[in-house]
């Protein structure tokens, strides 16, 4: 009897270690996975910037069409609804290959002013970017000010 | 024996002298100065290009702000920590008393009002290459910005360093006003040579230092360890830094890289005045950098 009820507990005992590995497990996916997506939404926001900058750059020619789109895209990517992509605990520490720093968490109100820099910003190159090179060019700046004021306050530096 | 005792008080006194002398700290000619006319709108590029606010702000400072020089960013170097001084237009905590004079010994030759030696956490040992009508224009600039009463911050620094007369041995081995790239150079290499080593201070950070402080001008923008933090400087040379002219306007311009990753970091803040100049002068730096000896 003693020892039916022992192995019971022992069972229980191992049922809610696991149960609890399992709750970790799942939420360091979460972490993880919302590192993941955000990283490839910068990863969309490079390429589309790349087809600006490459105009921008003279190193390849003005088309307003492509320009036009690439823009849309750079807005339309701006304006995600990314609440589900910064859960906290996903900072360096929390998620291998992440760099995004803790204090982005405690700043969260100049976190959101820095977004809606950067949607000024890529609503403003919207409208350059099929007008003709000059506007692309002057709208490139603020662009990269707003991606790289995020960065200077919240990220890892990379050397 | 007294003859002997003779010579060395005679000797100490002359090393005294010597030491005296060779640490004295200089002032310019006054009469050097007359007749220069300070114009502010060109006073307002010598300012973006020298970087003054990216130290004399406050720290974290944006937009507007940053032409409050109020001072007090904290610099952690192995010598102790430096902290930036007020230079904005207060007579009292800041510099608005100064004449031009003052400005000159500040920046050419690290020399305060009151003549004593200032550390060269400020880059007095590039700005020492900087024209006189520049320092004329950016005096007359700096003069329109805001007055802040903000208290300067002691600097914390160690023993022997405490003692200011010794950066006068300091400056008799590294200031002076020579070029290190040299040769011929076209107007806009020329050009970007003097935003770059005068004005720009790249070197401050891109080029590795000696025990004392002072630049390793062998390796002149080959990469250092980060002065004021973790991590290392990065290689401007051609050696590593393979992007093209066009690559290094648009990062001047913008902070993007070729990946259109943005500037970290202190650049960031270099990024944000590069862009304010015209573009004639970042597409000079640009192809400055092209000029440079590559260091591996």
């Amino acid at each position: 009897m003693t020892k039916g009820l022992s192995i019971i507990g022992a069972v229980l005992g191992l049922a809610i270690a696991a149960g609890a590995a399992t709750g970790q497990d799942a939420q360091q996916k979460a972490l993880n996975d919302a590192t993941k997506a955000r990283q490839a939404q910068m990863q969309l926001y490079a390429f589309n910037l790349g087809q600006l900058g490459a105009m921008a750059k003279g190193d390849v020619a003005y088309d307003s069409a492509a320009a036009s789109a690439a823009a849309t895209n750079l807005a339309s990517l701006a304006r995600l609804d990314q609440s589900r992509l910064w859960p906290e605990g996903s900072d360096e520490m929390g998620v291998e290959g992440s760099r995004t720093l803790p204090a982005l968490w405690e700043n969260l109100p100049d976190v959101m002013s820095k977004g809606s820099d950067l949607v000024t910003a890529a609503t403003a190159m919207e409208a350059a970017a099929g007008t003709d090179l000059a506007s692309l060019q002057a709208a490139m700046g603020a662009v990269g000010g707003s991606c790289g004021a995020c960065h200077k306050a919240y990220r890892v530096p990379s050397n | 024996m007294i003859r002997s005792l003779t010579y060395l008080a005679a000797l100490g006194a002359l090393v005294l002298g010597g030491g005296l002398w060779l640490t004295a700290p200089e002032r310019v000619d006054p009469d050097a100065l007359s007749g220069l006319v300070g114009v502010p709108a060109r006073g307002k590029a010598v300012f973006d290009a020298g970087g003054c606010a990216s130290c004399h702000a406050a720290e974290g400072a944006t937009g507007e702000a940053r032409l409050i020089l109020s001072g007090g960013r904290a610099f952690a170097t192995p010598f102790g920590t430096f902290r930036a001084p007020n230079i904005s237009q207060d007579p009292d905590h800041g510099i608005g008393d100064w004449g031009l004079a003052d400005l000159v010994d500040a920046m050419r030759y690290g020399t305060s009002p009151q003549g004593q030696h200032y550390y060269p956490a400020f880059p007095y040992a590039a700005y020492s290459r900087a024209t006189l009508q520049d320092i004329a224009d950016l005096q007359a600039y700096l003069v329109t910005l805001p007055a802040d009463a903000t208290p300067d911050q002691p600097h914390d620094l160690g023993f022997p360093f405490t003692i200011r007369r010794g950066l006068g041995l300091w400056k008799a081995l590294y200031l002076d006003d020579e070029w290190t790239v040299t040769g011929d150079l076209t107007e806009a290499e020329t050009r970007g040579r003097y935003l770059a080593e005068a004005l720009g201070h790249c070197a401050e950070c891109h080029t590795p230092r000696g025990p004392l402080g002072g630049l390793a001008r062998e390796r002149w923008m080959g990469g250092a360890p980060n002065p004021s933090g973790s991590g290392t400087i990065p290689n401007i040379t051609p050696a590593r830094l393979d992007w093209s002219e066009a690559d290094i306007l648009a990062y001047f311009t913008s902070g993007f890289t070729p990946e259109y990753d943005t500037a970290g970091g202190s650049m960031a803040d270099v990024v944000q005045n590069l862009a304010q100049l015209p573009e004639a002068d970042r597409a000079a730096l640009a192809a400055y950098l092209k000029r440079l000896a590559p260091v591996d």
